[in-house]
């Protein structure tokens, strides 16, 4: 019997398997066991995947591989820089006065009304095969004007048996321009970009009125193609960080013969649509998009030739990272996006070799990292012994706590406010937050400047001088001694408050909720409690919390931002007067004022980086650092983890588009994956053998009650 | 009975009315248009301006329930409520406000929701079925105290535990199936074969206490006894008599949520990376999605009252005495 049950069991499981040799528990079909495909996952589905549209990271992360603006971050340098992508060197640019006159390249910033970018883009480079381009051999395109019958057996991208190509384009640059001004689109940074670009705010306007217009036939005047390879951008004034929005995809090219063949309503009904099936240049396509379950990256076989970097920071070659220098771009085949919401299956597929990277979600942070006694972190013996090696980089956010500073008890400039502001920032203890909250992973924020930021300075010069002092060469956060003479002299002994005798009561505005969030805001109502200030909660969803802070009713909040690019523009714009939310529905959500910090923001966002430049930006921080409108809450670290198998890895936190420079090993990782996966079938034996135990005795007692009724 | 049914189907019309209007009134409340322009248009330079558009652009920027800027019928008509209201009806789910057509999606993820909760149904009421019949068959005996102690043990644990340890156990240690995952066609039963063994295990403690006290029920009245008597052994008498007429109150409890089977488990799927539909209305609300949540909402409710209507059809299959008029 056992013998026999031990067969079924094999049986059973090579049906399972397939009947293949292949692990029972292998999620992924046996024929792709020895391609080169890269396995990753997603939590949650992208809203958008049109260049116009997408802003988040987990949309970046796919369409960063299939749309190519003109350029990229270098993947090795560090700070980082600007390189050409598919144009061919970095933008010329040519100031112009307000008359249209030509200016020479030190003009003063007063005199410069106009900046042109020209841009040449390579030539022959091609878009992935796609139905939109197909055409007949008459030369009209096969899926332009699709007919109900020819719909009916098409569900997915895929259905469509023709594909075709064409040549990337200037004047498709120039289209996708005009695609973030049409209101249809909703681009993110359309608003934006119309105070920027010369004649978007007018195309539209234009747009506007006209429904379904053809944006071929519709000009801009500040965005216009010079021939085949060449189009040139005009900007108002100088706005050097223009360069770092060419390097995302919302510049992307976009073929005009794309949002023809999505027009049509046929293919909208059935989800095809150019925010699900994307088209572009890059080293990938999406060749399945079921965003409920699967995505997939396949190499592009149009992709123009792209080849490893040659150089990179000193340790680089140390660390194997110049192996592949000079190789022809992407490395891997494919990429395959499964959709994981949950953390422990993630987990546990990831330490079966099942998935090839992976970040660490709270509830495995102890299995996978251990601290060293000097405050360092490495991995476990656990993780050692499977080979598996971490990543650790700050990234470019800064997670903070405002004062509106239009609030009469903590706000406005006067000595008092700013005072008792000092005094919470030093009582607020975020390393602490970072040690309880984050395991450790961030690090306490000095200002404004995440570290890799131009401007942002390390060690004793770098610090916070109202909040910290240089104690043996490490930086100490101040006593609260100290912070409770910055209150007494607020006008608040002890934290009392003269109006009422009592505690001084302050609101902190949040979206925490749940065990987590309560565990956090009793956390800062204990360091509002080491001053004698009571803190009151206001918890409400992220739409009331909106809605506060754009008519200025919180009075204490906590919130976030990610640096788009890396210049401190981008994040000392957060603080600059006419931002302010309340006033002008800016990103100023503490409805911050400072002339001389508006001054200086303003010569210095026009600055190239240089002396002067960072002499400026010191002063600002030094400014912001005085008044505390902020208190400088914290930059998250980003951990990660990935199999020995994975490599060509340097964590770059601005580039989007880092998968083609990635490597796997597929026989190695073939090799472990085998040795972690074998079935164990034991166990199921031995619940037979029990389960048949159970029966005899219950045989026996029914055979007795039958014996005993028919006596 | 078809007269019946016509009659049931015509009360539903102002039900599905009133849920339309519950559904509305209650989403409205929490959220404003305004809201969920902010939702879709993410969390940078989000100008008044682009909310304006994005309302214009997906109807949102007329009146909620009563447009009285215009005339007659149209202040009905030209509302949010109405516009967004009437496809319902026809069963044409539009657009969500992400974009996507609902109609496909709904489509789309039926299916694999229905991989799991048909065989976990099936499997789960022969299993449970079969414990609560040899519980009975058994009474009175050890087996049977031993039988209800296990089903008190199996229903007092969390579902979640049965899901995280199952995952723990077959997957992880025994490494028999995949911890997670889905394929299409034959190739996706490795991937429902913990799932379905974890809903039916979860269910056990429930299923077969429940339909062992309808079974005891049945075994103590005079036709069991008369079957006895007649020589027949338990066992026939359990399978031939007790079963078939215990089965108006398994019908209610089945055939009532067989239409809702479409609609899936929110954290079974969820765990198991099952593309179904179980998460979608949770993932709208979350989104702030109005056109999926009452599209979802609708949909149950359609599928809830199909289900009611069905129970009452299957009585008079297997209960002669009952007539619907």
């Amino acid at each position: 019997m056992s013998k026999l049950s031990s067969q079924l069991i094999c049986l059973l499981g090579l049906v399972l398997s397939g009947c293949s040799d292949q692990a029972l528990n292998n999620p992924y079909p046996e024929s792709w066991a020895n391609a080169s495909i890269l396995y990753t996952s997603f939590a949650e589905r992208p809203k958008h995947l049109d260049p116009a549209v997408s802003y988040s990271a987990n949309e970046y992360a796919l369409i960063g591989q299939i749309y190519e603006p003109p350029y990229q971050y270098h993947y090795l340098k560090r700070p980082y820089t600007l390189v050409p992508l598919t144009a061919v060197h970095m933008p010329q640019l040519q100031y112009l006065d307000a008359q249209g006159g030509e200016l020479a390249g030190d003009a003063a910033v007063e005199q410069i009304a106009f900046t042109d970018y020209v841009i040449d883009i390579q030539q022959g480079m091609h878009y992935q095969p796609h139905p939109a381009l197909a055409r007949g051999s008459d030369g009209d395109f096969l899926y332009h004007r699709l007919m109900e019958e020819q719909l009916e057996d098409i569900s997915r991208l895929a259905d469509f048996t023709r594909t075709g190509t064409r040549e990337v384009l200037a004047e498709d640059y120039v289209y996708q321009i005009k695609r973030l001004a049409d209101p249809r689109n909703h681009s993110p940074i359309a608003e934006l970009m119309k105070e920027h670009i010369v004649g978007l705010a007018d195309l539209a306007e234009q747009l506007g009125r006209q429904q379904n217009a053809d944006l071929r036939k519709i000009a801009i005047a500040g965005v216009t193609a010079q021939g085949r390879y060449r189009y040139r951008i005009r900007v108002k004034g100088k706005y050097p960080q223009f360069q770092y929005w060419l390097a995302m995809p919302f510049f992307a090219p976009m073929p005009w013969e794309a949002d023809v063949f999505y027009a049509q309503k046929g293919l909208q009904e059935k989800n095809i649509s150019l925010d699900w099936y994307p088209l572009g240049s890059g080293p990938y396509m999406l060749t399945e998009n079921n965003p409920n379950r699967r995505m997939m990256l396949v190499r592009n076989p149009n992709f123009h030739a792209e080849y490893y970097p040659t150089e990179g920071e000193p340790e680089d070659r140390q660390r194997g990272l110049l192996d592949d220098a000079g190789r022809r771009l992407p490395f891997i085949d494919k990429v395959v996006y499964v959709l994981e919401k949950e953390t422990i299956p993630y987990w546990n597929k990831f330490l079966q070799g099942y998935y090839d990277a992976s970040g660490i979600a709270s509830d495995s942070f102890d299995q996978a990292i251990q601290f060293t006694g000097e405050g360092g972190v490495q991995l476990t013996p656990a993780m050692r012994e499977k080979g598996i090696r971490l990543q650790t980089a700050v990234t470019s956010s800064i997670f903070y706590m405002g004062f509106n500073m239009l609030d009469p008890v903590v706000g406005g400039a006067s000595e008092r406010a700013r005072k008792l502001r000092q005094a919470i920032a030093i009582a607020v203890d975020y390393e602490e937050y970072i040690s309880i909250f984050m395991n450790g992973r961030g690090v306490a924020a000095q200002g404004l400047l995440p570290p890799g930021i131009y401007g942002s300075v390390e060690g004793k010069e770098g610090i916070n001088p109202y909040v910290y002092n240089w104690q043996n060469g490490r930086m100490q956060r101040k006593a609260i001694a100290e912070a409770k003479k910055l209150l007494a002299a607020a006008g608040y002994p002890e934290g009392i408050d003269p109006a009422t005798g009592e505690a001084l009561i302050l609101y902190l505005d949040t979206t925490a909720t749940g065990p987590d969030g309560r565990a956090n805001l009793n956390w800062y109502r204990k360091q509002f409690a080491k001053l004698g200030i009571q803190l009151v909660i206001r918890s409400t969803d992220y739409n009331r919390f909106q809605q506060k802070m754009r008519s200025g009713n919180a009075q204490i909040f906590t919130w976030g931002w990610n640096a788009d690019y890396p210049d401190p523009e981008n994040l000392f714009f957060l603080l600059y007067g006419p931002n302010a939310k309340v006033a002008h529905g800016g990103e100023n959500a503490v409805n911050y004022q400072n002339a001389q910090f508006d001054r200086l923001f303003e010569k210095m966002r026009n600055m190239d980086n240089g002396p002067e430049r960072w002499r400026i930006i010191q002063q600002m921080q030094e400014i912001v650092r005085h008044d505390a409108p902020w208190l400088f809450g914290f930059h998250p670290k980003s951990f990660s983890l990935h199999h020995s198998w994975y490599g060509n890895l340097k964590p770059n936190l601005m580039a989007n588009n880092s998968l083609k420079y990635s490597k796997i090993d597929v026989r190695q990782r073939n090799a472990r994956r085998a040795q972690w996966n074998q079935p164990v079938f034991w166990p199921l034996l031995v619940l037979l053998a029990l389960f048949v135990l159970a029966l005899v005795p219950a045989i026996n007692a029914y055979r007795r009650r039958s014996r005993e009724t028919i006596v | 009975m078809i007269q019946y049914i016509i009659r049931r189907l015509l009360y539903a019309v102002p039900l599905l009315i009133g849920v339309n209007v519950l559904t509305f009134v209650l989403f409205f409340i929490v959220n404003s248009p305004d809201d969920m322009a902010r939702m879709q248009l993410g969390q940078k330079y989000v100008t008044e301006q682009a909310v304006q558009n994005w309302k214009r652009q997906r109807g949102y920027d007329l009146p909620l329930l009563w447009n009285a800027q215009e005339r007659g019928s149209e202040r009905m008509t030209e509302t949010i409520f109405f516009q967004k209201s009437v496809g319902l009806f026809l069963f044409d789910f539009g657009i969500s406000d992400s974009g996507r057509n609902i109609g496909a999606d709904i489509k789309q993820r039926m299916w694999p929701s229905l991989a799991l909760a048909l065989p976990s149904l099936l499997v789960g009421l022969l299993v449970n079925i079969s414990a609560a019949l040899l519980m009975v068959l058994f009474r009175n005996s050890y087996l049977e105290v031993g039988g209800i102690v296990l089903c008190v043990i199996l229903m007092s644990v969390s579902s979640l535990f049965y899901i995280i340890g199952g995952q723990f156990l077959i997957g992880k240690l025994l490494k028999l199936v995949p911890i997670s995952g889905y394929d299409d066609g034959l190739n996706a039963i490795k991937f429902l074969i913990l799932p379905v063994l974890i809903s039916v295990v979860s269910g056990i403690g429930s299923g077969a206490r429940w339909y062992r006290a309808l079974f005891l029920e049945e075994v103590e009245q005079d036709y069991v006894r008369t079957a006895r008597a007649k020589g027949l052994s338990e066992i026939r008498s359990l399978f031939s008599h007790v079963l078939g007429n215990a089965m108006i109150p398994i019908l209610t409890g089945v055939v009532v949520i067989l239409p809702l089977l479409f609609m899936g488990s929110l954290i079974l799927e969820s765990f198991f990376s099952i593309p179904g539909l179980g998460s979608y209305t949770i993932d709208a609300i979350n989104r702030q999605d109005f056109a999926i949540v009452r599209a979802m909402v609708f949909l149950g409710s359609v599928l809830y009252i199909l289900g009611l209507l069905l129970t009452d059809i299957s009585y008079t299959l297997v209960d002669p005495r009952v007539r619907l008029s």
